[in-house]
């Protein structure tokens, strides 16, 4: 845990200061820029997709990804955040309370 | 502004809340968020750790997610000013927030102004709003009867949700999904969230070999 503290730390530090300190008047073409704004996209959605339905190795039962798309369905319907993260969690602690894991 | 710095609260506040509820120690998520002072990257080690993951493979998922700062870093050098301390602090503070903030405005100064504004703003209420969360997710006890493990899937969903309207991105996002849902078949926790960029990399040669090429043909 100490170990994914301080590399994620200093790295994003570096990652921080390339810009202001090093990289002087150099900058990146737009389609860089781009680029590296899907990738960002790519992994958070990733991410999304599969803390939702896994569990590690292991599918994650149903009551999970349930929640999780009732939170997307209020995402369409432009609910605020935190509707939309009390209302995904509460479906699925309700599915669970119901005998659904 | 302050809509952002609320709904910055709340993530905040889960953030906490999962990681402690989910057997993480109280101290991690607060010193996360003071040292990396990201969200979706704290989100992303905490999700791999939680999920059983390799202290490694949950930073590099991380730094992953980070590296778009190294281009908010070239847009705002001017922003930040010439002195050295300044510098190096109005680096912790760059954000997806406080660049855009910054970006909306023409004149220097109140680049300036923004980005500062909002930095120091954000900067206090998510590390309050997680360290609030944290304490609260010790008197929870299980995340999982509460449904706390939904919570931050939907709440990634939904700040990627506007992006996803531009059809590349979209592709792209639903393709690296894909390919990292098949892996963790085979692959360590965390591990197949990084073969998702697989997605993107014939997009990034083909940029690579372009510039390339248009170096040449000036040289």
């Amino acid at each position: 845990m100490h170990q994914t503290l301080w590399i994620l730390a200093i790295g994003t530090l570096c990652f921080r200061l390339i810009g202001p300190f090093w990289a002087g008047s150099s900058r990146l073409t737009p389609r860089w820029q781009a680029l590296i704004s899907d990738a960002t996209i790519v992994l958070l959605c990733a991410l999304a997709v599969v803390s939702s339905v896994m569990d590690g190795h292991q599918f994650a039962g149903w009551a999970r990804p349930i929640g999780v798309l009732i939170g997307m369905v209020l995402t369409l319907w432009k609910a605020p955040f935190p509707v939309i993260v009390i209302a995904a969690a509460g479906a699925t602690a309700g599915l669970r309370y119901l005998g659904l894991s | 502004m302050g809509l952002v710095c609320v709904a910055d609260g709340v993530v905040g506040l889960s953030f906490g809340a999962i990681a402690v509820s989910g057997g993480l120690p109280l101290w991690f998520p607060i010193a996360l968020s003071l040292l990396v002072f990201a969200g979706g990257a704290q989100f992303a080690a905490v999700g791999v750790l939680l999920a059983g993951g390799d202290p490694v493979t949950a930073a590099v998922t991380g730094l992953a997610l980070n590296a778009r700062l190294v281009a908010y870093g070239l847009t705002m050098t001017e922003v930040l000013g010439h002195g050295r301390l300044a510098r190096l602090l109005g680096s912790h503070l760059i954000l997806d927030e406080s660049v855009a903030f910054a970006m909306k405005q023409t004149e220097p100064a109140a680049k300036r102004a923004a980005f500062w504004t909002c930095g120091i703003l954000i900067f206090v209420v998510w590390n309050l709003a997680v360290l609030a969360g944290a304490l609260a997710g010790q008197a929870i006890g299980s995340a999982s009867s509460l449904g706390l493990d939904a919570a931050f899937p939907a709440l990634l969903f939904a700040l990627v949700w506007p992006a996803l309207s531009n059809r590349t991105t979209r592709h792209r996002a639903l393709g690296g999904s894909l390919l990292a849902l098949i892996s963790t078949q085979w692959v360590a926790p965390g591990l197949s969230v990084l073969i998702a960029l697989l997605a993107i990399v014939p997009s990034v040669l083909r940029s690579a070999r372009d510039q390339a090429t248009t170096t040449q043909t000036r040289s």
